[in-house]
C-alpha cells in the first residue's frame, strides 16, 4: 500500500555499492534525490543519470544496471536493496519510507553470489547455461506445421504455466544458502524449470537425461531445503513444490536406474 | 566455399523465430541483442495474439476476416498482400507455438480458450494469463537455446549493433557491434542481416515500451541508405497507468474479458468510484460505439478519452478515466477474472497499491507501438485468391527485403502490416510470422550463386567501417561539452510527446521540428560525456542512442507535419482549429484523404536529412471503405 503522499518530504538518500571493472576493489557513495509521489529504485537511478553527482556535490560517472522491462517482468534489474535481491523496478520508494520512514537510508549493491561486471550489473551467465545443461526446451519435430499440440486439460495448464513464469532474475539463488560463487550448485531456479520440462508430454521425451543432472554433481542432493528460495521468488513461483517434486522423481530414478544396471 | 552465415539483430519473438527457422534449415545463425534475449521487450506483451481458429470458424469467421479487419483497423494503408498472407498463416503460428510448449489458457475439455480483442466480434485471440508475450517468447528462446547448444546458433548478448557493412556494389555483407562489457567494437560478416529490433517508443520519453525500445538499430540502418516506411503512425494504447518512469500497460484484454470505460455524468464528481451509482456513470465508449463498445480499435478509444478529458470529465488529475473490472460493473466473478488477468492486476496492484478487481483502475493513454519502421519489399503472389493466391509468394527474396540488397527487416521495426493503426494481438502474430516466412525467402537469397559471399568481400571494407565506429566511440568518449546525453533525451521526449501523439497540429509539430535542429545542435557541439570509462560504460551507449533519437524523430515530424489528413492513428487538427474545444474532435479535424493520401510516406536520409517521396499502397484485394465501427450518437 502506497502511504499518505506529502509534497514537502525530505529527499531520499541512497547508499550505492559500486565497483568499476571486475577485479577492482568496491566502494560505496551516497546520493541525495528529491522525492517525487510513486519512484520506484529505478526512477531515482534514471535521476542519477541525469544529475550524476554524490551527495556531497562530487561529480560522478552514472550508476550501471541491468534495466528493460520495468514492470518487474523481464527479469533484468535484480539487486540487494536494503540486504534483500529483488528488482529495482517494483521496488517503490513510498512502500519501503512506509516501513522504515522517510529518513531512512535505502542500500542498494549488486548480487552477491554472481561477478560483479560493473556497479550493479553481475554477470548471470550461469543461470543460463545450466538451462542449456538440462535441455530447456521442447524437443519439437521442427518448425512446419504438423498440427496442434498436445490437448492439456486445465489443472495441468494451470501447474505449467505457473512454472513457466520464472524470469531468470536470481532472487532465489542470491537467497540460497547453498549457492556461491565457485560451487557449481544449479539452485531452485533449474529445479522448477526441470519439472516444467518434464512435465510437458513432448518435454518428457528428454526426461531422464534431465534427471542425470539433478543426480550429478551440484544437484538435488545439495540442496539443504532451507527454502529461503520461495520466500524471495517475485513471481511467487511454487519452488518448495518443484524441490519435493524433484526428490521423489530422483528416487525413483534411481531405483530403476539400478535395476537396469 | 565458405558456409554462409546470417546475422539477425534482436532477439524479441520477430529475431528468435528468424533464427531458429533458419537454423532448421541448416543455416548457422549469428544472433545479437542489448540484453539476453530473454529479456526482449516481448516479454512484456499481455493480452495475447490472433488467429482464426475452428470456433470462430463455425461461427463465420475466416482468415479472410481476419485479413479484412487488420486492414480495415488499419485504415488501409497496409499493403494488402502481406497482411492477407499473414491472416492466412496465423493459425499455423498458434498450433506451432502450442507444440513448443506455450502454455496457452485451457477451455476445461483441454482445447485453447479464446478471447475478445479490440477491432473484431469474434473472439479470436489466443493467450497464457496476462503474460502472452512473456510465455511466447520463452517458448522461442527455449528453441534457440536448443540450436545453440547445437551449435548452429551463435548468441551475442550484451552487444550494440552500430552498422551495417555494405560492399563496394552495395549488398549488406555483415555489421559492425559493440560488445558492451568490453566496450571492443569489431566487424562480422554475414551474406544476409536481418534487423529484427523492435521499437522506438523511448524517443516519446515516457511510453509502455521497455527502456531499451530507442529504435537506434533501425536508425543506424537509416543512416546507411534503408528507407523507413510510414515513420509517423506510431499508435498510443488508451490505456496505460500514468508513470514517470513508464507508462504501464494495462491491456485491451482488460476490455476484451468485460473492462468497461466510464467517468463520471457530473464534472469533477468527487466521490470515490465506487460509490457513484450506475445512473451517473458515462459508459462513453459504449454510448458512442454500440456495436463495439469498449473494443473499439485504439485509436478510436484513444481519441474519445483524451476528448471527454478535454471537456472536463477526467478524474483524479482531469487526465484520467475510469477502467473498470469490479463485479458491479462487469458481473463477472471475482475468480474467473483473476485467473484470466493475473498477470496485469498484479502489476496494478503493485504499481499503484490498489485490487483493480476490487476498485476502479484510473487509466490514461500512452505511446505504445510503431506501426512504421524500416521500409521492406514482398513479392505478390499473382493467383486468384480462389486458387490460393492473392497473399506473398513463398520463398522470394524479396519479402521483408529492405531496399538495401541483403538486408532484410522483421516485426516491429518493419513497416508493413498494420497500416496506420494496429489491431490488438497481432503484433506478437506478425513478429513470429516474419520471423518464420523469411526464412525460406533468406535462404533463396543466400543461395543464389551470382551474389558471391561475404567471405569474399575485401576485408578493407569491414576495416572501413570498424574505424568509423571506433572513432564515433571515441569522439562520444571524450565529450567535455555541459549537455548531459540524459536531459537532452527527456527534452526530445516530452515534445514529442506534447505535440505528436494524440492529437497533431501543424503549427506545434513545426515546433517540436525546431527543437530537434536545435537539440541536433547540442547533440553534435556540447555534448557532456559524464562517464569516461572503457568498461561498460552504459551512458555512452544511451548517448549514441540519443544521436539516433533525434534522428528518428525528424523522421517521424517532418512525415506527419506533411500528411495533411486524419487516418488511423494519424489524427491531425488545422492550426486554426487547435483550440476550438467546443467543436467535436471528429468535426474539428482534417478527414481521411484517400485522393491525396492513400500512400505510403517513403524517408530517405539525404544530406544529413529526412527527405519525404511516397509510393502507392497495394490495395488489390479489398476496396477502402470508411471506418466508423457503427459509431451513433454525436459525441456529446
Ligand atoms: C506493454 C506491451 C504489451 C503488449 N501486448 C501485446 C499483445 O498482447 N499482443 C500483441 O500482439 N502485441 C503486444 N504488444 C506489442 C508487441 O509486444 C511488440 O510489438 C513485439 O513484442 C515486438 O517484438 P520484436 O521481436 O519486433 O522486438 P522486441 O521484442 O522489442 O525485441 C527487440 C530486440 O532487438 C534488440 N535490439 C534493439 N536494438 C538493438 C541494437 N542497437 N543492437 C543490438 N540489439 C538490439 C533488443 O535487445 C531485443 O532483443 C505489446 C507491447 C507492449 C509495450
Ligand atoms: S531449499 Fe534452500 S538450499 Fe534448496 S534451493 Fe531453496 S534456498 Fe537453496
Ligand atoms: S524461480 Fe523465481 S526467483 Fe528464481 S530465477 Fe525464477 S523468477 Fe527468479
Ligand atoms: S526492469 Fe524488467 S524486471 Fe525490472
Amino acid at each position: 500500500m502506497t502511504v499518505p503522499q506529502t509534497q514537502n518530504q525530505p529527499p531520499i538518500v541512497f547508499n550505492i555499492k559500486r565497483q568499476d571493472k571486475p577485479d577492482s576493489m568496491p566502494y560505496w557513495q551516497t546520493f541525495s534525490v528529491p522525492y517525487r509521489p510513486n519512484m520506484n529504485v529505478t526512477s531515482v537511478l534514471q535521476y542519477i543519470s541525469a544529475y550524476p553527482q554524490t551527495a556531497e556535490g562530487e561529480k560522478t560517472a552514472p550508476i550501471n544496471y541491468d534495466v528493460a522491462c520495468l514492470e518487474e517482468v523481464c527479469g533484468s534489474c535484480t539487486m540487494l536493496i536494503n540486504g534483500v535481491a529483488r528488482q529495482a523496478c517494483s521496488a517503490l520508494i513510498d512502500q519501503m519510507r512506509g516501513e522504515k520512514g522517510a529518513e531512512a537510508t535505502i542500500t542498494i549493491e549488486p548480487m552477491s553470489k554472481f561477478p560483479v561486471v560493473r556497479d550493479l550489473i553481475v554477470d548471470r551467465t550461469r543461470m543460463f547455461e545450466n538451462l542449456k545443461r538440462i535441455k530447456g526446451w521442447i524437443p519439437v519435430d521442427g518448425y512446419y506445421n504438423l498440427g496442434a499440440g498436445p490437448k492439456i486439460e486445465p489443472r495441468k495448464q494451470d501447474s505449467l504455466y505457473a512454472l513457466s513464469r520464472c524470469m531468470t532474475c536470481g532472487c532465489c539463488l542470491e537467497a540460497c544458502p547453498q549457492f556461491t560463487l565457485e560451487n557449481a550448485f544449479v539452485g531452485a531456479q533449474i529445479f522448477s524449470q526441470v519439472r516444467y520440462f518434464n512435465m510437458h508430454p513432448t518435454g518428457k521425451v528428454d526426461a531422464d537425461e534431465r534427471m542425470e543432472v539433478m543426480m550429478g554433481d551440484g544437484g538435488i542432493t545439495d540442496c539443504g531445503n532451507a527454502q529461503n528460495c520461495v520466500k524471495v521468488c517475485p513471481k511467487e513461483i511454487p519452488l518448495t513444490e518443484s524441490i519435493g517434486w524433484i526428490g521423489r522423481k530422483a528416487t525413483v530414478y534411481a531405483v530403476k536406474e539400478f535395476l537396469v544396471k | 566455399m565458405a558456409q554462409k552465415r546470417v546475422i539477425v539483430v534482436g532477439g524479441g519473438l520477430a529475431g528468435l523465430s528468424a533464427a531458429m527457422k533458419l537454423a532448421e534449415d541448416g543455416i548457422p545463425v549469428d544472433l545479437f541483442s542489448l540484453v539476453p534475449v530473454k529479456r526482449s521487450h516481448s516479454v512484456c506483451a499481455q493480452g495475447g495474439i490472433n488467429a482464426c481458429n475452428e470456433v470462430a470458424r463455425q461461427q463465420g469467421y475466416s482468415e479472410w476476416e481476419h485479413f479484412e479487419e487488420t486492414v480495415l483497423g488499419g485504415d488501409f494503408l497496409a499493403n494488402q498482400p502481406p497482411v492477407y498472407e499473414m491472416a492466412k498463416m496465423a493459425p499455423d503460428v498458434i498450433n506451432l507455438l502450442d507444440r513448443m510448449g506455450v502454455p496457452f489458457n485451457r477451455t476445461a475439455e483441454g482445447f485453447r480458450d479464446l478471447r475478445l480483442f479490440g477491432g473484431s466480434l469474434y473472439k479470436r485471440t489466443h493467450f497464457a494469463g496476462a503474460t502472452t508475450g512473456q510465455q511466447l517468447l520463452y517458448a522461442l528462446d527455449e528453441q534457440c537455446r536448443r540450436w545453440e547448444a547445437a551449435g548452429l546458433i551463435t548468441k551475442y548478448e550484451f552487444w550494440d549493433f552500430l552498422s551495417p557493412v555494405l560492399s563496394d556494389n552495395g549488398v549488406c555483407s555483415g555489421i559492425v557491434a559493440q560488445d558492451l562489457r568490453t566496450m571492443q567494437i569489431r566487424a562480422f560478416r554475414g551474406d544476409a542481416v536481418i534487423i529484427a529490433s523492435g521499437g522506438n517508443g523511448l524517443i516519446f520519453g515516457q511510453s509502455t515500451m521497455s527502456v531499451i525500445c530507442s529504435g537506434s538499430a533501425a536508425a543506424r540502418c537509416y543512416t546507411a541508405g534503408a528507407r523507413l516506411g510510414n515513420p509517423e503512425f506510431m499508435q498510443v494504447h488508451p490505456t496505460a497507468i500514468p508513470g514517470e518512469d513508464k507508462c504501464r500497460l494495462m491491456s485491451e484484454s482488460a476490455r476484451g474479458e468485460g473492462g468497461r470505460i466510464w467517468v463520471p455524468k457530473k464534472k469533477g464528481d468527487a466521490r470515490h468510484a465506487n460509490d457513484i451509482p450506475e445512473g451517473e456513470r458515462d459508459y462513453f465508449l459504449e454510448r458512442i460505439y454500440p456495436k463495439y463498445k469498449n473494443i473499439v480499435p485504439r485509436d478510436i478509444a484513444t481519441r474519445e478519452i483524451f476528448y471527454i478529458c478535454e471537456q472536463g470529465y477526467g478524474v483524479g488529475n482531469g487526465q484520467m478515466v475510469y477502467l473498470d473490472l469490479t463485479e458491479k460493473a462487469t458481473g463477472i466473478k471475482y475468480e474467473v477474472l483473476k485467473k484470466k488477468l493475473g498477470g496485469i492486476l498484479e502489476i496494478y496492484e503493485k504499481f499503484v497499491g490498489v485490487d483493480p478487481l476490487h476498485e476502479p483502475m484510473k487509466i490514461y493513454p500512452a505511446v505504445h507501438y510503431a506501426m512504421g519502421g524500416l521500409w521492406v519489399d514482398f513479392a505478390k503472389d499473382g493467383r486468384p485468391v480462389e486458387q490460393g493466391g492473392g497473399g506473398m509468394e513463398k520463398g522470394n527474396p524479396r519479402n521483408q527485403m529492405t531496399n538495401i540488397p541483403g538486408l532484410y527487416a522483421a516485426g516491429e521495426a518493419d513497416f508493413q502490416y498494420h497500416g496506420a493503426n494496429r489491431l490488438g494481438a497481432n503484433s506478437l502474430l506478425s513478429c513470429i510470422f516474419t520471423g518464420l516466412f523469411m526464412g525460406p525467402s533468406v535462404k533463396k537469397y543466400l543461395s543464389d550463386v551470382q551474389k558471391g559471399s561475404a567471405a569474399d568481400v575485401n576485408a578493407f571494407v569491414y576495416e572501413t567501417r570498424l574505424k568509423d565506429q571506433q572513432k564515433k566511440y571515441e569522439t562520444l568518449l571524450k565529450a567535455s561539452g555541459d549537455q548531459n546525453p540524459y536531459l537532452i533525451h527527456r527534452e526530445l521526449g516530452k515534445s514529442m510527446s506534447d505535440n505528436c501523439t494524440i492529437i497533431r497540429v501543424n503549427k506545434r509539430m513545426k515546433v517540436t521540428l525546431a527543437l530537434i535542429d536545435e537539440l541536433k545542435n547540442r547533440y553534435q557541439t556540447r555534448l557532456g560525456m559524464p562517464d569516461g570509462s572503457t568498461w561498460t560504460n552504459q551512458t555512452l551507449t544511451f548517448a549514441r542512442a540519443t544521436g539516433d533519437m533525434l534522428l528518428l524523430s525528424e523522421a517521424i515530424t517532418k512525415a506527419a507535419i506533411a500528411r495533411d489528413e486524419s487516418r488511423g492513428a494519424h489524427f491531425k487538427v488545422p492550426d486554426d482549429k487547435a483550440d476550438r474545444h467546443d467543436i467535436p474532435l471528429d468535426e474539428r479535424a482534417f478527414q481521411r484523404d484517400d485522393a491525396n493520401w492513400l500512400k505510403t510516406t517513403l524517408v530517405t536520409y539525404k544530406d544529413q536529412r529526412a527527405e519525404l517521396s511516397y509510393e502507392p499502397v497495394d490495395t488489390s484485394l479489398v476496396k477502402p471503405r470508411p471506418r466508423t465501427y457503427g459509431k451513433t450518437a454525436a459525441v456529446k
